[in-house]
């Protein structure tokens, strides 16, 4: 049988403005996690981790998060990646504050 | 204070040129994220979660009016609005966009600032005690020989491929604010026979192996400084590991080889490398030394100041809590605490800055110091002067009375910026202060060192912490634990762990048993949470934090 996949999405940080990017299903960027391409199978992961890495020119730290799919959109695992989605705790900075 | 020389300023002008074109050629694709990586930590660039962050250097912690309105400016105009202080005595900004930081660069420059050896397997930014050249009980201002390792380590051949970073520190006082015992190297001024030199501490550091320095020489002819620190950095590059990055750091090779072999090793270099300073460091000093003499202090009655001590109550406070002993006893030093209860420590608006650089232009004989501690201070106001810098203070919500006391927290950026962090620490530390605040007990139990760092890394530095908390992830969840007894002054000591880390929530609780258990066994109220602890040991202080175990032991 083979080994459960949990789904995931591709993220890293845009080169210019730094903040939080994911990859989409046409392979741009998005900032917005709800446009971010889930990938549920890992040979399909290994390939477009491979061709985001490739985008030096937008994208920096390229690399596979855990996500779950819920009825009323898509849910980041960690709370690193809730954090990363948000912004700071401490001010109303960064994603939150759109 | 130093002013740069033409060398100095066409350095740094040279540096800034280049990292423009690196900048440029990243953003054109000339140069791959790992041929830039390395050059933008050069210059201070990070990538941290959500932004890039730029670190900028304040040698030794010192700064005049200018540059402290500048780096306000450029809070205003590339960041948002505000600056984070830190404990290596530098100033990070959190949201730079990279086709900015040039020009940022070039906005440093201008006031005699920049961003060099603020990262990187090199010599760093020599950090010094924050009351140098003030403080009553010093016995010499180490900050020229902190500029004098500045000047020679910077782009020195031997230190451009170290086996990692290297951090040293310098204090010129008996009490030790500079934790000289925490870092690669710690040099502190000490008297012998009517001679002045350098006690030479050695391998201290935090990180995930956390060391007490030791000292290597107890006296060194200050005339010896360069060549010594030289061999030491040296017998480190051949010995210090660079197959493994936890192992990297001279504290892994003093303890790996015993202090007794470094030790003869060091000597012997030394022996080789001395006649090889001719003299050109002796007079590079004399040069220096002059920009730190004393201010033309003034003299004027102290009847103001005395006055509103005996008449504000709310000026006693700070004055008891925030005011130092000076060297002239007409004057005091100032710190301006960036730990208003339940704000970020060590933030300050663009506004604070600037009218702190006004504060240090009017009354301060434009001087101003960062500490370690994430405060800024006012090295030189005269009395008759403080009534006016608190209620200036005071508009700006920079009077809090609170350092030293258990809200005056060390905290890392922690996960709300750090790209390494295992979970956060600036809510934590605003969650402790806002509670102790309300309880309106922090006057009452007195000196408490409290440190928060958001990873093993240790940057906010809780291993020498009285309570250090450590923020950790533990199966996706955020645990905080704590340890207790550490010190970053002369008696320095390393913290211990008292048991298993508790959730965000069940932390200030915890705290709030443990500092009801100190405040129930302390013999008087003079005596310390450390002391305290040093008296009585962990025992009843883990019971406070763990009641349930201590019942299931009585059962037993
Ligand atoms: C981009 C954010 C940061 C990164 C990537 C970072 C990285 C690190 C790492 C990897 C270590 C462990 C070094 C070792 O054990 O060999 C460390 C230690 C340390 N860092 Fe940071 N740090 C960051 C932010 C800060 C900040 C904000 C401060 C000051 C508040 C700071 C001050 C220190 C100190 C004092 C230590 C421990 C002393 C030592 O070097 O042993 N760092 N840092
Ligand atoms: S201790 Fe860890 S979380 Fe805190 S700043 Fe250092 S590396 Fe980041």
């Amino acid at each position: 049988m083979a080994r459960s996949f949990s789904p995931k999405i591709v993220t890293a940080n845009a080169l210019i403005e730094g903040d939080v990017i994911y990859l989409s299903a046409d392979d741009t960027w998005t900032r917005d996690l709800q446009f971010a391409d889930v990938i549920t199978d890992e040979a399909d992961a290994d390939v477009r981790l491979i061709s985001a890495a490739s985008q030096t020119s937008v994208a920096v730290g390229v690399y596979l998060a855990d996500i779950e799919i819920h009825p009323d959109g898509l849910k980041t695992k960690h709370f690193r990646e809730e954090f990363r989605k948000l912004g700071p705790s401490n001010y109303f900075h960064g994603k939150q504050a759109g | 204070m130093y002013k740069y020389n033409d060398f100095d300023a066409a350095f740094v002008a040279e540096r800034n040129k280049q990292f423009r074109a690196q900048v440029e050629r990243r953003i054109s694709g000339a140069l791959s994220e790992d041929e830039f990586k390395p050059l933008r930590l050069m210059n201070g660039l990070y990538l941290q979660l959500h932004a890039y962050m730029l670190r900028v250097a304040v040698p030794y912690g010192t700064l005049n009016s200018g540059q402290m309105h500048q780096l306000a400016n450029i809070a205003q105009r590339w960041d948002k609005g505000y600056g984070h202080f830190t404990t290596r005595q530098n100033i990070q900004f959190n949201w730079p966009q990279l086709p900015d930081v040039p020009d940022i660069l070039d906005a440093l420059a201008e006031v005699e600032m920049h961003a060099i050896k603020t990262s990187g397997n090199t010599v760093r930014n020599v950090t010094a005690d924050h009351l140098s050249g003030a403080a009553a009980d010093e016995l010499e201002d180490p900050r020229p020989y902190a500029e004098l390792i500045r000047q020679w380590s910077t782009d020195h051949p031997e230190f451009q491929f170290l086996p990692r970073k290297f951090k040293i520190a310098v204090s010129g006082s008996a009490h030790d604010r500079a934790v000289i015992r925490a870092h690669d190297i710690g040099l502190r001024l000490v008297e012998k026979n009517g001679d002045t030199g350098f006690e030479v501490i050695v391998g201290g550091g935090l990180g995930r192996t956390p060391m007490i320095g030791k000292i290597l020489r107890a006296f060194l002819p200050k005339a010896d400084l360069l060549p010594y620190i030289e061999a030491t950095i040296s017998v480190w590059n051949l010995l210090g590991r660079r197959d493994n990055k936890y192992k990297s750091r001279i504290k892994i090779t003093v303890h790996e080889h015993g202090i007794d072999e470094i030790s003869k090793l060091v000597e012997s270099r030394f022996k080789e490398l001395r006649p090889s300073f001719n003299g050109a460091d002796q007079s590079l000093f004399d040069h220096i030394k002059p920009a730190f003499a004393a201010p033309a202090y003034k003299q004027h009655s102290t009847e103001l100041f005395e006055q509103n001590y005996s008449n504000d109550p709310v000026f006693r406070a700070w004055v008891d809590t925030n005011v130092t002993a000076h060297q002239n006893a007409e004057y005091g030093i100032a710190t301006i605490s960036l730990k208003a209860h339940g704000q970020t420590p060590g933030d300050a608006s663009a506004e604070q800055m600037h009218l702190i650089a006004d504060l240090a232009k009017r009354y301060g004989h434009d001087e101003i110091r960062i500490s370690h501690e994430q405060n800024i201070v006012l090295p030189h106001v005269h009395k008759s002067d403080l009534p006016a810098v608190h209620a200036s203070l005071k508009t700006a919500q920079l009077a809090t009375a609170n350092i030293g006391l258990i809200s005056d927290i060390i905290a890392c950026p922690g996960m709300d910026y750090c790209a390494l962090a295992t979970a956060r620490s600036i809510p934590i530390a605003q969650q402790i202060a806002t509670r102790f605040d309300e309880l309106k007990l922090e006057h009452d139990i007195g000196e408490l060192k409290l440190k928060i760092s958001g990873c093993i890394n240790a940057c906010g530095h809780h291993h020498v912490g009285h309570i250090g908390i450590l923020g950790l992830d533990r199966a996706g969840v955020e645990n905080y634990q704590i340890t207790l007894g550490g010190d970053a002054t002369e008696t320095a000591a390393i913290g211990q762990r008292t048991g298993p880390g508790f959730s965000a929530d069940d932390l200030l609780p915890a705290l709030e048993r443990l500092i009801a258990a100190y405040l129930d066994l302390r013999s008087e109220p003079k005596e310390t949470f450390l002391q305290t602890y040093r008296r009585l040991g962990a025992t009843p202080f883990k019971a406070a934090l763990y009641p349930e175990r201590a019942v299931r032991a009585n059962a037993a």
